[in-house]
């Protein structure tokens, strides 16, 4: 499904260092999911994980300078953003953005249409998005009425993480980057998101899941874990390595690959 | 630089030939000699075959034009004006002796209007919109009114709809009583100019009680090169009427910068109702170098002069090289209202100076602005508005939002608001914003699949969406579709 080859990456600064306006933060990742499978990132503060699911979405201002990103053997790096939506890759964000005046149901009509066109789909009609738009939000348990509101303006920060989930049921893709989508949920709200996101699991379906803290794998169970340190992969292991790291702290782990 | 923003450059300069409605009609024209002077003046009166005191009118506006000076005062770059070096009569051939019926116009000019999305013919008309209710149209090409459709529909509920040559002679005791009473010639010297030199326009007359049955619009067209266009239009909504109004413009790709000087002037008499909407296209010069684009110089301007009574502007204003354009109220009966929604775009080299006025001078009248410009690429937008309490206007009260949002970092924008009360009674508010379109959210939305243009134009039309609610439904689409094209380059 996923494969990352000794993926280096650097990202645009302000603070010049020595003339320098970019400082590498990935160096040298690799990662294997295959088809249906969960895998999880941990790892400490500035470890590289947001500029993974950046650079793996094709966020401006990360420049890749080395390694390959391949989905179903097609060359991610090659494509523009758009295109690696259109492609199949979700990014549910750890700050989802706010749009003002864009209901949602305009937002996901836009969305849908944008990637069927782009896969040389038809459009859909006005009802048959509504249709879907009913079935996805009952089956996650979202009131309609969020369809009327703008993108995430007053949104809690639990309905912006569920919107995500939202958006990932409608646009049915096929591999899956959550970036630390625990932060800033309470135990409830973390409930209904793993919930929604254990309904779409598939076994077409890869997921990533970024995060600090072992408490979302509790409910979202991975495949395999991998630590994350310094720009590169330093050990991967079942679910149990998520428990020692909760039990051991990062130290310990980054010590040893140092 | 990035992918992305080369990309998007390599994208404008595809784009360069853009403008969708920037085509030429190639059609036999006749035109009057170019300059402009008296004997101009009486050429075009006696084109119209027009009454003696229709060209006293315009000699008395001309020679006082002859004496104004430019206005300057808005915050505009312009090449000084050679009015000698324009035409200022262009007429397709067939028509250039009045109008007659759609089946005598030329078939190059249906066609035109058909291209841009406005067939003249009825039965065309009404088979392409069985679901809704249709709109009549007043086309109007260069110089001269081409079709006015439903006419007759109109005139069973009373309503009269019809060029403003036609008016002045099957209704001069209307035309005489209310053309330049709310912009007189003297006003400015675009709106002088025109009081002498105007050609066409469209003329409305809703009778007392009357809510007509159907919208209203006029298509203008400039297609002659150096040519202005110098239409104006009329509507008097008599006592207890209704009327929505909407107004669209387009103009082909030119490298001469073409003079439109247009006057509107608005009657709403007793617990009238009077809603003016406009979707103005003008060519906007060319993207890099600004070559081009018409010169929009406009006034705009109604007068709630009865009691209870409300005129409603909306404009979504995304083409011409300069705008200079305040459609205003004057809220001289009591309880009357007045409203003001803008959308004004610019991008490449364009250049906008454009707002409102509000002068309150009835006992607890109202007035709300809303106004979102929108800037991009190099070029200026400017929201100037002016809020005016006369000492009698009791209870008067103004609601003012004006809310920029910049494309990149090499355009401006700029809020000039004027406000002036005196009645202490009076309640004025202002809110203004300043926001930059974030990279955070276009990032998201081609996220979820969209380009960088479509994100643009999806951010922008949610920016807007307050004044866009209020156009009339068979405006509202095109004009979402238009806030996209408009903007595609933006970024880069």
């Amino acid at each position: 499904m996923i494969t990352i080859k000794d993926l280096k990456a650097n990202v645009e600064t302000d603070d010049a260092k020595d003339g320098e306006t970019s400082i590498e933060i990935l160096k040298g990742l690799s990662l294997d999911i295959p088809e249906g499978e969960v895998h999880a990132i941990m790892g400490p503060n500035g470890s590289g994980k947001s500029t993974l699911s950046y650079v793996l979405a094709g966020r401006e201002d990360y420049e890749v300078t080395g390694g390959s990103v391949k989905l179903d053997g097609e060359d991610l790096l090659e494509l523009d953003p758009e295109e690696r939506a259109a492609a199949g890759l979700f990014l549910a964000f750890q700050y989802p953005v706010e749009i003002p005046g864009v209901n949602m149901s305009t937002f996901l009509k836009t969305s849908i249409n944008a990637i069927r066109k782009q896969r040389g789909e038809d459009e859909l009609d006005a009802l048959a998005l509504l249709k879907l738009m009913k079935a996805k939000c009952a089956e996650l348990g979202i009131k309609d009425d969020m369809m009327k509101r703008a993108v995430n303006v007053g949104f809690s920060g639990g309905e912006k993480k569920r919107n995500e989930v939202l958006q990932m049921a409608m646009l049915e893709p096929k591999f899956c980057v959550l970036d630390e989508t625990d932060s800033g949920l309470d135990i409830d709200a973390l409930k209904v998101v793993a919930d929604g996101v254990n309904a779409l699991r598939d076994p077409k379906r890869s997921f990533l899941i970024i995060t600090h803290y072992q408490r979302l794998l509790d409910y979202i169970k991975p495949d395999v874990v991998h630590i994350l340190a310094n720009g590169q992969i330093i050990k991967s292991g079942g679910p149990e390595l998520a428990l020692e790291l909760e039990k051991k702290g990062y130290a310990e782990f980054v010590g040893e690959a140092a | 630089m990035s992918e992305i923003q080369q990309e998007t450059i390599d994208q404008v300069e595809a784009l360069a030939g853009k403008y969708e409605a920037g085509f030429v009609t190639d059609i036999e024209t006749e035109k009057a000699p170019k300059g402009l002077s008296e004997d101009i003046v009486r050429f075009i009166s006696a084109k119209k075959n027009e009454p003696e005191w229709m060209l006293e009118k315009r000699l008395k506006a001309y020679r006082q034009w002859l004496e104004m000076p430019e206005p300057e005062w808005a915050k505009l770059d312009i090449e000084p004006i050679d009015y000698q070096d324009s035409y200022y009569y262009a007429a397709p051939k067939d028509l250039a002796d009045g109008p007659k019926t759609i089946d005598d116009v030329d078939p190059a000019l249906l066609e035109t209007y058909e291209k841009l999305g406005i067939p003249l013919r009825e039965q065309e008309i009404l088979a392409g919109v069985q679901e809704r209710t249709p709109v009549a149209v007043d086309a109007v090409f260069d110089s001269v009114s081409v079709a006015t459709t439903f006419k007759e529909k109109l005139r069973e509920a009373g309503v009269i709809f019809c060029s403003i040559s036609e008016a002045i002679q099957e209704h001069p005791e209307l035309v005489k009583k209310y053309m330049g009473s709310v912009v007189p010639p003297g006003d400015n010297k675009h709106a002088c100019l025109n009081s002498a030199v105007f050609t066409d326009g469209s003329f409305v007359y809703i009778p007392e009680g009357v809510r007509c049955p159907m919208e209203l619009s006029t298509y203008f067209r400039i297609n002659e090169l150096n040519t202005g266009q110098f239409e104006r239009t009329l509507i008097i909504a008599d006592k207890g009427s209704y009327v929505s109004y909407l107004e669209g413009c387009t103009a082909p790709m030119r490298d001469e910068n073409q003079l439109h000087a247009a006057i509107v002037e608005l009657i709403a008499l007793d617990d009238a109702e009077i809603k003016y909407s406009t979707v103005q296209n003008w060519y906007p010069g060319d993207f890099e170098t600004g070559k081009g684009g018409i010169y929009n110089f406009v006034t705009k301007r109604g007068i709630c002069e009865g009691r209870n009574s409300k005129i409603s502007w909306t404009q979504v204003e995304t083409g011409s090289a300069i705008t200079w354009k305040y459609p205003s109220c004057i809220l001289k009966g009591d309880n009357s209202q007045g409203e003001f929604y803008s959308v004004a775009i610019t991008n490449g080299r364009q250049q906008a100076d454009t707002g409102t006025k509000m002068i309150h001078i009835g006992k607890n009248t109202k007035s709300r602005i809303i106004s979102k410009g929108i800037s991009a690429g190099k070029s200026n937008n400017t929201y100037r508005g002016q809020v005016k309490i006369n000492a009698g206007a009791e209870g008067a009260r103004n609601f003012t939002v004006c809310d920029s949002l910049l494309i990149g970092d090499q355009c401006g924008a700029h809020t000039v608001p004027y406000i002036e009360s005196k009645n202490k009674s009076a309640s004025l508010e202002h809110e203004a914003t300043t926001s930059k379109i974030g990279e955070d959210q276009l990032f998201y939305c081609m996220q979820r699949g969209l380009s960088e243009e479509e994100a643009i134009a999806l951010i922008v039309n949610g920016f807007a969406r307050e004044v866009m609610q209020e156009l009339p439904m068979e405006f509202a689409v095109e004009a979402q579709k238009l806030v996209g094209i408009s903007l595609e380059g933006s970024v880069g």
